[in-house]
């Protein structure tokens, strides 16, 4: 089931189209990967989302219905551009925005005195915003995002001005989050985190969508069915279907080569080939990696554009 | 509405519980109970008998000047040599001489004064011995006391407002003291908390909490909430101000001694009295009326004639409709702009106008049923400053009534423009804004 579609989505700016004709799904349960260059369009799209704006053409449905108000409390959003008030206080800073998404005072304490003790921040509440260091106040925003218990979270470069062990206090909160049946939107550029977290995604370039799908049907289409090979001895020549993509040495003395075999040849014709000619240290094969994906499939459309 | 209504909670809470807005709010009162008990003590203290000898070589004076509260006068029988050595010692502050000829020479008469004589004093003690002079010079001709006394007539106009109740003593001094006070803090507010708005949004801007915020509400909804969150500020200080103020009076005429009524009276009285451009006549005319009670007095009696429940709810009126009108534009500017200096080239356009009204106000006040006063009246942009000093002199009902009309549609436009810049502009960062693109925010859809 989909927690969230958007139909053919078109957003127009004066002389540039921000969106054009995007239509996405998103999987209840996952974290989903929205990726692209700056600029493709991702916060566009995030903020109709959000309904901060309205899309020209399209609709959005978040669990089957079409976006209305009413499912502002249903989501929760982590912009990008983020910030607090600074000369207000941690804890009345957050029952405010709690109480901006819908909940009464009651409940947003809460909600609240649970995430503070999960963090083990109960000693920030009464502290002014702008006495707490960067990462102290990005887990605060963090916490602004999810406390009114939302079923869709959006994440616009969540990891962006956080050490390493915040960080990983985040993505473990948001692998907790997907397990209890929340749905994570995952915006960013780097790609290891993409590759760590996302289950789905979708590649924005240029205003258009480009890609989307699952993390593993999307590997699996641009497999170039491309084997790495450590050897010792001579290969020798290959045979005519096979092709050598690359040839070179180790650091240690062991030649290397990569061989691309055809698509519908198998694997272990290719194995069977080596063991009769060298002695194999390893074997594997090219999977790739989400970021030569990313790569490939943004110049593709760069010089497609340029054919235009 | 609930959620405007969360919102213009903190907008308010935070304001009030900002030091500057506790300072300012003690502050005010404190610098006008200051500034009353200040000029309380001057008045008091500047009625400071003065000692006057007079030497009268006629004869024809003696008994003439009348002793008052500022002067009482001696006629020592010496000659001027003996009476400007013995001055001193006998405690005299001024010493007037008045030679023999002084009826063919008036201007022989001379007054020493150990410092500067006032001009008061001078004034005085001249009127008298010309009054003294002239009596006796027209005795002379044949003309006695009693033809005098019935050729002196006195013309001392009142002016008196007619209305639908029937004639009222006014004064338009008292009028336009209080139209102009209105105006003054209509003007004074409107900056004030105007620019207090702006500051709101351009820190939610630069503080890029903004985009947090529009998640969970309508742009329309946080600047409204802010307007009037920031209004609601403004009446409490207001508010604070009048009671605190009016209990500093109290206490502090009570250890002085005096109502804070009698304190502004002799206030206006000492200023009035020491006014030298006022002509001899004139300044008859204002003695009497100081002998009366004072032109204060005046005033406060007059206060009691003017449509109090009237001007008070037009001031609210007018206040909340022109901060409205003005805070939509400056909470635009905010949002448009990403730091303050930039604020400067749309700010002008702006304060044009509020600036303007204050400056027409002047030539209401002279005229204020005059077509300046009709037209800045109806405009919305000058309507709230020139309106609140129309107020006090009687404005048409049908003429109030088409100023506030206007002015709800003036400020009801000014919110709907503002919106359309406002939701467009708190997401715009590092893009230098024109006039231009302002105009095509306005167009934007959605």
């Amino acid at each position: 089931m989909n927690i969230l579609e958007t139909h053919h989505i078109v957003k127009q700016y004066a002389e540039h189209r921000a969106l054009d004709d995007v239509s996405l799904s998103v999987p209840k349960g996952s974290i989903f990967g929205l990726l692209g260059p700056n600029g493709a369009g991702k916060t566009s799209l995030i903020r109709i989302i959000n309904q901060i704006t309205a899309p020209d053409e399209g609709t959005v449905l978040l669990m089957g219905e079409r976006l209305n108000p009413s499912h502002i409390r249903n989501i929760g959003y982590l912009p990008e551009e983020r910030g607090l008030y600074k000369k207000m206080k941690v804890g009345e800073q957050l029952l405010y925005l709690a109480q901006l998404k819908g909940l009464n005072e009651r409940q947003a304490m809460e909600k609240l005195k649970s995430w503070f003790i999960k963090f083990d921040i109960k000693t920030w509440w009464d502290k002014q915003v702008e006495d707490l260091s960067k990462g102290m106040q990005q887990k605060v925003q963090f916490v602004a995002t999810v406390m009114h218990d939302p079923e869709l979270i959006i994440l616009d470069e969540p990891f962006s001005g956080f050490d390493p062990i915040n960080a990983n206090l985040i993505k473990d909160e948001i692998l907790e989050l997907r397990d209890r049946g929340k749905t994570i939107i995952f915006s960013t550029h780097r790609m290891e985190s993409v590759e760590e977290l996302c289950d789905h995604i979708a590649l924005i370039n240029r205003s258009h969508k480009v890609l989307d799908g699952s993390k593993r049907a999307i590997k699996e289409q641009f497999r170039t069915h491309t084997y790495h090979i450590e050897y010792q001895g001579t290969l020798g020549e290959l045979p005519a279907a096979f092709a050598l993509k690359q040839a070179g040495q180790t650091d240690d003395g062991f030649q290397r080569v990569d061989i691309q075999i055809p698509p519908d040849a198998s694997v272990n014709d290719l194995i069977r080939f080596l063991l009769d000619r060298v002695s194999l240290r390893s074997f594997g094969e090219n999977i790739p990696s989400m970021n030569d994906i990313f790569i490939r499939t943004v110049e593709g459309s760069k010089s497609e554009g340029a054919k235009e | 509405m609930h959620t405007i209504f969360i919102i213009l909670k903190r907008e308010y809470l935070v304001r009030v519980r900002k030091k500057s807005f506790i300072i300012m709010t003690i502050l005010g009162p404190l610098l006008i109970t200051a500034f009353y008990g200040v000029i309380g003590w001057a008045a008091i203290s500047s009625i400071n008998q003065k000692k006057i000898a007079v030497v009268d070589e006629t004869g024809l004076f003696q008994g003439k000047f009348k002793n008052d509260k500022e002067s009482a006068y001696a006629y020592p029988k010496e000659s001027l040599d003996a009476a400007k050595k013995s001055f001193v010692k006998k405690g005299y502050d001024v010493l007037v001489y008045i030679p023999k000829n002084v009826i063919e020479q008036p201007k022989t008469v001379r007054i020493f004064a150990e410092k500067s004589v006032s001009l008061d004093v001078q004034n005085n003690v001249e009127r008298a011995i010309s009054r003294e002079i002239e009596t006796i010079k027209l005795n002379r001709a044949g003309i006695t006391q009693k033809v005098i006394e019935d050729a002196k007539v006195n013309v001392d106009a009142q002016t008196i407002s007619l209305s639908e109740e029937g004639e009222k003593n006014s004064s338009s001094v008292a009028t336009s003291i209080i139209g102009g006070a209105c105006a003054v803090m209509i003007y004074i507010m409107m900056l004030i908390y105007g620019t207090q708005v702006m500051r709101g949004v351009m820190e939610e801007k630069t503080n890029r909490i903004i985009e947090v915020i529009i998640s969970s509400v309508k742009p329309f909804q946080l600047m409204l909430g802010k307007i009037i969150g920031v209004a609601l500020v403004g009446l409490t200080q207001f508010l604070l101000w009048i009671v605190l103020t009016v209990g500093l009076l109290t206490v502090g005429s009570a250890i002085l001694g005096q109502s804070p009524k009698q304190t502004a009276e002799s206030a206006v009285s000492s200023r009035v009295s020491s006014v030298p451009t006022v002509s001899a006549g004139g300044r008859e005319a204002m003695e009497r009326k100081l002998a009366a009670g004072g032109p204060a007095a005046n005033i406060m009696a007059a206060i009691d004639t003017l449509n109090l429940p009237l001007i008070i709810s037009c001031f609210l009126f007018y206040f909340m409709g022109g901060y409205l009108l003005y805070s939509a534009l400056f909470g635009a500017i905010g949002a448009a702009v990403d730091n303050e200096t930039e604020t400067q080239q749309f700010m002008f356009p702006i304060m044009l106008p509020i600036i303007a009204s204050i400056a027409f106000a002047q030539f209401v006040v002279r005229d204020p049923d005059g077509p300046l006063a009709f037209w800045t009246s109806m405009i919305p942009f000058t309507s709230p400053v020139i309106m609140m000093v129309r107020i006090p002199f009687g404005v048409p009902g049908w003429q109030l009534a088409l100023s506030m009309v206007l002015l709800v549609l003036g400020f009801l436009g000014t919110i709907w423009l503002a919106a359309r810049i406002y939701r467009v502009g708190i997401l715009m960062y590092g893009k230098k804004i024109t006039y231009k693109e302002l105009s095509k925010w306005v167009f934007y859809k959605g």
